[in-house]
């Protein structure tokens, strides 16, 4: 930009661009992954690690577990997990069988979870998942009671990060034959899930639903409650007193495969200060670590899962990170990222069908992109790697069991974050919004 | 068998109705003082016959594949919700969200069914002998739902290629589900289903509703639509 020239702040020529296209198509745009926008995160804390006060574990030497048992409540038979760090849903239809199979294939090898999609439960991920979480979503699609009982545990999905409020899309160009008939619908049409449950609509009939979904699975499986990062002191709550044994917690950077920018942008709040929230009502009601709660929504690194895990949570889940594992957005195939108008690192062009690197596609050719045993193998590595970052900082915070991490390991680095995070301002004892 | 909710408790019944060995000769059952419990029979999976001796709550017959199950009462929200086969029959009337997202079989209520009956079917058929009230087939994808009586308002709204019968009248119709003719070949799959089912009816005194398929794939010019 030119130095003499001054841009408006209220109409920057992003916006411009936007309004001009509004004008020109009428209609709003629609896109895949998660929010773009630059919101509180995880960035903004950082462990305080170990010092006179803190005595610090032997890095390579010293044990720090990471395995986690989720849903002891009321199931018969829990999971145990070998790490925190689990596979959210995404479906089969947003996402082809292969990468499907290549996520079943990398958790499993590093003794974690997958999980279903709005669109049922495809032999390659059952085969290739060790522990496979079947969603129960508003739509039903492919929903049957054979494969609830092939289950490992059930997440009943009330909301989802990237849009709390809002159902599924899948548009037409990615519903082929297969994809067309696991849902009941005809090939080729815009599959729109329902934002609602068809059969329950508030937490006493959920509670009412548990218990179906528990008399059908012999109350063995883990009842899993999802929510997008709404109101999550409430949500969690009202999914603590329905009889969850899992609470899922999808703060605002959750991907999806298709939905409204404005939407994705707009609408829901972010994981940092939703986790809080939602920790806080465990706390109250004495369920904090007796429901586990899983944290999704912008996980990327270690670090990520480590203050996650200290500020409250049991696991974190991750979605988006682990398609980019899968190569979403890698520098391949570069001309077809520029067909779709884009480039790599910034594709977010999952709805349409037509993914370079053949991961979110149903189109045959372009789905051979992507090898489900090395596309598990670069699973494997990432979330080794998650793994290796989340022990190396729980250690250096004297710590042998990643679970013991806890908020007076952290500090925060702005006001918003120490706010949301409610942990002290680096440097200060100060928590906005706290009494002393 | 009679199995006598008074006596047994529910997880236990329910237990045994899934279980239920092939080589026992034993397939008839009874469920005695019901009262209104949730998620009777819910689950059941080989073709038994089950009779309910009163009223039912939630979800009863819920996911039901094979079994045979008649309540003489009647049935709270969801009863045979995403049923994969078998019979489902209720001598009373239903309430809300009946035989939703189901897959097989069939479902018959005698009495009246609440709203949002059949939402979202995905190939069950069921038939109200009664009137079904608002939002019924909602999003419903495949399948029957015949109604015998009348059907408030926004019947079949973003219906999908599912059909519904009605005799009576329909308040009003949903989006994007307009009348459609009632062909011969409508008129003997309707007759045979009537058949099948042992219910005397005329296919000829019904009218067909189904999909106008305009709002399949998301267009500006059907924005009004929504």
């Amino acid at each position: 930009m030119k130095k003499d020239l001054k841009e408006f702040k209220t109409f920057p020529s992003s916006t411009i661009k936007e309004i001009q296209r509004a004008a020109k198509e009428g209609i709003y745009q629609i896109r895949g992954l998660g929010a773009k926008r630059k919101v509180p995160d995880f960035d903004d804390l950082v462990f305080l690690g170990a010092s006179m006060s803190r005595y610090p574990l032997e890095g390579y030497r010293e044990k720090c577990n990471t395995s986690v048992i989720l849903g002891d409540r009321f199931a018969k038979n829990p999971i145990k997990l070998d790490i925190p760090i689990t596979i959210a849903g995404m479906s089969f239809g947003a996402l082809g069988a292969n990468a499907k199979e290549a996520l079943g294939r990398g958790a499993s090898a590093m003794g974690t979870s997958t999980t279903t999609g709005d669109g049922g439960m495809t032999k390659e991920e059952r085969g290739s998942s060790k522990y496979l979480v079947y969603q129960l979503l508003p739509s039903r699609y492919g929903m049957n009671p054979d494969d609830l009982r092939k289950a490992d545990a059930i997440e009943i999905v009330v909301g989802q990060g990237a849009k709390p409020g809002g159902g599924g899309m899948l548009l037409g160009q990615k519903i082929n034959k297969r994809v067309a008939g696991m849902r009941t619908l005809p090939e080729g049409i815009d599959q729109r899930s329902a934002c609602r449950h068809p059969d329950w609509t508030g937490p006493d009939d959920l509670e009412i639903k548990i218990q179906e979904l528990r008399e059908i699975t012999n109350w063995e499986k883990p009842i899993y409650i999802k929510v997008g990062a709404a109101r999550p002191y409430y949500d969690t709550t009202l999914a603590v007193k329905a009889g969850a044994d899992v609470v899922v917690l999808d703060g605002m950077q959750g991907g999806t495969a298709a939905t409204q920018d404005v939407f994705i942008e707009h609408v829901g709040i972010p994981t940092l200060g939703a986790l809080r929230e939602s920790v806080d009502a465990l706390k109250e009601l004495n369920m904090h670590r007796k429901v586990q709660l899983i944290v999704s929504g912008g996980i990327r690194t270690g670090a990520d899962v480590a203050k996650a895990i200290a500020m409250g949570a049991d696991a974190v889940s991750i979605g988006s990170a682990a398609m980019m594992a899968l190569n979403c957005n890698a520098d391949l195939y570069r001309k077809d990222y520029e067909k779709l108008g884009t480039e790599p690192g910034y594709c977010h062009h999952c709805h349409t069908g037509k993914c370079p690197v053949g991961v979110a596609t149903q189109d045959p050719i372009l789905e051979k992109r992507l090898n489900p045993i090395e596309g598990g193998k670069r699973l494997k590595n990432y979330l080794s790697t998650l793994t290796l970052e989340l022990q190396t900082l729980a250690r250096a915070n004297g710590k042998s069991d990643v679970r013991n991490l806890e908020p007076e390991d952290l500090a925060a680095l702005t006001v918003e974050a120490a706010a949301m995070a409610r942990v002290p301002l680096a440097g200060t004892d100060w928590i906005p919004g706290l009494k002393k | 068998m009679n199995l006598d909710l008074n006596k047994k408790k529910l997880r236990e019944i329910n237990q045994l109705l899934q279980n239920v060995s092939r080589e026992k000769n034993n397939r008839s059952f009874q469920i005695l003082n019901p009262q209104g419990q949730h998620a009777i029979c819910a689950g059941l999976k080989d073709d038994i016959e089950v009779s309910i001796k009163g009223h039912t709550g939630y979800y009863c017959a819920g996911m039901n594949k094979n079994a045979s199950i008649t309540v003489h009462g009647n049935v709270g929200t969801g009863v045979a919700e995403n049923m994969m086969s078998g019979k489902v029959i209720i001598k009373g009337n239903a309430s809300q969200s009946a035989g939703a997202t189901g897959h097989g079989g069939s479902l018959i209520i005698e009495g009246d069914a609440s709203s949002r009956c059949g939402i979202s079917m995905k190939g069950i058929n069921i038939i109200v002998k009664g009137s079904v009230g608002h939002m019924s087939a909602f999003m419903a994808q495949k399948g029957n739902l015949i109604i015998l009586g009348d059907a408030d308002a926004d019947l079949g709204d973003s219906i999908y290629e599912a059909k519904i019968f009605v005799k009576g009248k329909v308040k009003s119709l949903g989006s994007d589900c307009i009348e459609k003719k009632m062909d011969d070949k409508n008129i003997k799959e309707l007759n045979k289903i009537f058949k099948d089912l042992n219910i005397s009816e005329d296919a000829k005194k019904f009218k067909r509703y189904g999909s106008a398929r305009n709002l399949y794939n998301f267009k500006i010019d059907n924005v009004s639509s929504y």
